[in-house]
């Protein structure tokens, strides 16, 4: 066959060769749409009536009504769509576990299993926004009203950009040096690249009429009385500040045993993560996102061996069936139906773990024990509501603060929200949390009757 | 904020997207939920003499473009199919109840003057803001000497128009049909008979699809079809063509249009202003999604006009129209020539093939081992543009734009034209 003229055959530019080489550890675990991408997911969107997506958001985003500006090349609408009912909806489209929101409910899934990619077109829109640090929401005139927030996590942010919106000015007491509460310590790395979790906090505060004071820390240097008295309203956002031990754990436990929760901490806060050793052999002790996330990025550090051994069995985990694939893929092991028993230790450091086989679909043990050798364990078996002592102290009931619809505690004018209240304990929820407390707060100030 | 509100024709409206008259516009429910969802202004459906017409049974085609549904439309409706006085009296009550929004009435009666004369007081007695002539329905009306018929006569155009300025002070649109070769003609007629505007286009007669199975064309109706009106996104084109070429007429110049035909989003609307419509109306894209994409053609108009720095519709109204010229104004020394970004090629080949067997043989494949590199021969690329049409990769083939130290040459200077005028301006 004769080769058209055109055609000829010379070496190719450096260019073509170096396609390879992006990525690494910490790169995004998904990574943006291309806008070409971006157009062609959108127009797969049926713009439903009473979409079900929707409903499945626990913040009510429009859904179709997002998509379709995005589909229509209208960035900045869609981003303000998102935005107005979730301020961190540029967080939420990198960590919601969307499998089991609002891409579970999409129609598509029914239709072909292939949901829409709502969270990475949700991610679109609002990296349009932020990049170009345009500021969408201006502060109704100023009300003369004073809030308190404690803490900066999601629950507490939200709660206080709705109020500053709504015209009343904010304090926020945030124990921690930095703002973000969970995206800033807690979110696995390769979710939230590029600082993203401060440079969303920034967009947020750009607003007006927040101001956060670091260092302060209720119950130590703010008793909740004071912040009832001398504000009109109160918003907690605490979050869970305990993490759950082991019970077999000795008095000053041996090294190379540590909580889940702080490894992710000290990791996402180390200037350089690949200065961490991880262990060789890794047991992480546990079946929530926590677990899947502390197992990954230990592998990802460089860990040989990762296993996570969880006591019931893969359709009772916290952690999603996409996270467990996922940290399969990763080469993370996980065991089912295994109850810890105790520590194997030599010289003061964790040698491994005893367990026990629990019966199927119960943690009880059925007999059979089983010793898995390890240099390091990670417990991410659940955190806690280390409620500091207070001088007033709102309800609570099974570790969690007890609130009403409006997200009001059982101290009148003090609300609650996130984590450290009953729910989900998702991004996604505290920041309904907190936007549903502010505006509560808002009727309340402006005497509007419930 | 930009503002998004109109004055067409003495009609007022808080944003210029309309309902054009169709199913979308039958009855008080209809219009009442598109007002609420936030539509500045409807054509009422079409209304006839008693008795009213009757329709059949299916009524629709479409046409689905790589699995994007209605890409195309095609309907056998008639004109309403209610009596006149229901009409009459829910299209008082919206008035009454909606005054800030714009309410057209659209008519279409036999073309005989005591006809007009009897409906006009009636339907001036509702309070609507005005009345649009429907000379347009390409099906089933045009047959009995109504609709389309009508619009292809410029005479009955004028005629009928300067009844309705005599027998009615309401502000008259004439509502032009697509189905014609000039569309200047029946324009000019309507401003002669005194029309305050016109609207296009209806739709265009067309067979969307045979059933192969029937053997009768879509929608089949009891084994049988007949030719439709069509409509909906892929009219767009020969929409936006025919405002264009009126808003360009100095024989018309002042006449407000307003612009119908694929309208979907606010770029199609902002294009339509662009080349001088005064309002848009809808029909397909609500019929398909319902009155709720209301919300982002305003939300997204409002956008792009305060990122343009557009404050009124006014300010773009008819900015595209002066340069909207005929071939032969183009500056033929204007040289463009593709390029290909490296960096966004994916090697699909699309280029290569199009402007090798089609084109100008312009782009150059370079083999290596299984790598393909694609370039562009620019002494043979004639700036045609086909292969960044064709790319599959947005932005990856712009045209650049060669500098031309010669001032503007268009083929009235030309020397291969023989009627050649030198260039003395
Ligand atoms: C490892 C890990 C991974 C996770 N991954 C995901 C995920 O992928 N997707 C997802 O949706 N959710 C995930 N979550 C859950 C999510 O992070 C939380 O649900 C969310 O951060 C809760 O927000 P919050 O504002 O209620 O609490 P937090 O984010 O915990 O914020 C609470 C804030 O309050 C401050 N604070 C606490 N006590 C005091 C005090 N006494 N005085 C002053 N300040 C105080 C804290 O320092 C903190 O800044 C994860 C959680 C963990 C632990
Ligand atoms: C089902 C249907 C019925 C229509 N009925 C009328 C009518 O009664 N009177 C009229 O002037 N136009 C009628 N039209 C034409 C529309 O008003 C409009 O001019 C045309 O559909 C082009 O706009 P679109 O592309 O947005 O649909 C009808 C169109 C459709 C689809
Ligand atoms: S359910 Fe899916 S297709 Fe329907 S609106 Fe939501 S994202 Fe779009
Ligand atoms: S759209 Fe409604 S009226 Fe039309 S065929 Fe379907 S169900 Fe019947
Ligand atoms: S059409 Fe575009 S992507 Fe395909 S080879 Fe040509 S330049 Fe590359």
């Amino acid at each position: 066959m004769d080769e058209p003229a055109s055609i000829t055959t010379t070496p190719l530019a450096g260019e073509m060769t170096s396609a390879a080489g992006s990525g690494g550890p910490w790169a995004d675990l998904h990574p943006p749409l291309s806008q070409d991408e971006a157009l062609v997911e959108a127009n797969r969107c049926y713009f439903c009536f009473d979409a079900p997506c929707l409903h499945a958001c626990p913040t009510g985003i429009d859904i179709p009504g997002f998509i379709r500006r995005i589909a229509t090349s209208n960035l900045k609408g869609a981003a303000v769509r998102i935005l107005e009912e979730n301020i961190f909806g540029g967080s939420c489209a990198r960590v919601c576990p969307t499998e089991i929101l609002c891409e579970q409910a999409c129609v598509r899934g029914a239709q072909e299993e292939r949901p829409v990619k709502i969270g990475l077109l949700q991610r679109h829109a609002t990296d349009w926004l932020m990049d170009r640090q345009i500021q969408p929401f201006q502060r109704a005139p100023a009300s003369g009203r004073r809030v308190a927030v404690v803490g900066a996590g999601p629950a507490g942010l939200a709660c206080a950009h709705r109020l500053a919106r709504r015209g009343h000015d904010v304090t926020v007491f945030e124990t921690r040096a930095k703002p973000g509460g969970l995206n800033e310590y807690g979110i696995a790395a390769y979710k939230l690249v590029d600082d993203f979790a401060q440079r969303e906090v920034a967009f947020l505060l750009a607003l007006g009429g927040i101001r956060i004071e670091h260092g302060r820390t209720l119950g130590a240097d703010l008793p909740l009385g004071a912040l009832q008295r001398d504000f009109d309203a109160v918003f907690l956002g605490l979050g869970l500040a305990g993490v759950n031990a082991l019970a077999f754990v000795p008095e000053g436990p041996p090294a190379g045993l540590r909580d889940a929760v702080g490894f992710i901490a000290e990791l996402r806060q180390a200037p350089d993560p690949r200065q961490l050793v991880p262990g060789r052999r890794v047991i992480v002790i546990g079946g929530g996102n926590t677990a899947i996330d502390a197992a990954v990025q230990s592998r990802r550090l460089g860990a040989e061996d990762v296993t996570i051994a969880y006591r019931r069995g893969p359709a009772d985990m916290g952690a999603t069936r996409w996270e467990q694939d996922f940290a399969r893929t990763e080469g993370v092991r996980i065991l089912y139906h295994l109850t810890p028993l105790g520590l194997v230790t030599a010289g003061g450091a964790v040698a491994g773990v005893e367990f026990v086989r629990a019966r199927p679909g119960t943690p009880e043990p059925a007999g059979e024990r089983v010793t898995l050798p390890a240099d390091r364990v990670l417990t991410a078996i659940g955190q806690r509501l280390d409620l500091p002592v207070l001088d007033i102290t709102p309800r609570v009931a099974a570790g969690r603060i007890v609130v009403d619809a409006n997200r009001e505690t059982s101290l009148p004018g003090v609300f609650a929200g996130g984590d450290c209240v009953a729910g989900q304990d998702l991004t996604v929820r505290a920041v309904q949390d907190g936007k549903l407390a502010a505006e509560a707060i808002h009727r309340r100030l402006s005497g509007i009757r419930e | 904020m930009a503002d998004l509100s109109v004055n067409f024709a003495s009609i007022r409206a808080p944003n210029p997207f309309w309902l054009a008259s169709a199913p979308p516009t039958d009855k008080e429910y209809n219009v009442v939920r598109a007002f609420r969802a936030g539509w500045g202004g409807v054509v009422w459906k079409t209304l006839g003499e008693d008795p009213p017409i009757v329709n059949v049974s299916s009524r629709y085609g479409a046409i689905s473009h790589a699995g994007a549904r209605m890409a195309g439309f095609s309907n056998i409706e008639l004109i309403t199919d209610r009596p006149l006085e229901v009409n009459l009296r829910e299209i008082a009550t919206v008035k009454r109840d909606w005054p800030d929004r714009a309410l057209v009435v659209s008519l279409m009666v036999p073309c005989t003057e005591e006809s007009w004369k009897r409906i006009l007081p009636r339907v001036e007695a509702t309070g609507c803001d005005g009345i649009e002539l429907n000379f347009g329905c390409p099906h089933g009306m045009s047959e009995r000497g109504m609709g389309a018929a009508v619009g292809q006569v410029p005479e009955y155009v004028e005629m009928v128009t300067r009844w309705c300025k005599q027998h009615s002070r309401m502000p008259v649109i004439v509502k032009l049909t697509p189905n014609v070769t000039d569309i200047r003609a029946p324009a000019r007629a309507a401003k002669r008979g005194g029309a305050d505007a016109v609207s296009l286009i209806n739709t265009i007669q067309s067979i969307v699809a045979v059933d192969l199975d029937s053997m009768a064309p879509e929608p089949v109706v009891d084994g049988q079809g007949t030719h439709g009106g069509y409509c909906g996104p892929a009219v767009k084109p020969i929409a936006l063509r025919m405002v264009a070429e009126l808003a360009r007429d100095p024989e018309l110049a002042g006449l407000p249009i307003s612009g119908i035909g694929g309208i979907s989003t606010w770029r199609d609307a902002a294009e339509f202003i662009a080349l001088g419509a005064g309002s848009v109306q809808v029909c397909t894209a609500v019929m398909h999604r319902g009155f709720r994409i209301i919300e982002e053609m305003a939300d997204g108009l409002a956008n792009w006009m305060d990122e343009k720095g557009h404050t009124s519709i006014e300010s773009f109204l008819g900015r595209a129209v002066p340069n909207f010229v005929h071939w032969e104004d183009l500056n033929l020394d204007y040289v463009t020539k593709a390029r290909i970004d490296p960096a966004l090629c994916i090697e699909c080949g699309l280029c290569h093939i199009a402007c090798e067997d089609t084109s100008h043989q312009a782009i150059a494949i370079h083999r290596h081992g299984d790598r393909r590199r694609f370039e562009v021969i620019e002494a043979d690329c004639v700036g045609c543009n086909l292969c960044a049409h064709v790319c599959p990769v947005s932005g990856c083939i712009r045209m650049v734009a060669k500098d031309v130290a010669r001032p503007k040459r268009t083929w009235k200077q030309h020397p291969n034209n023989p009627d050649r005028r030198e260039a003395a301006e």
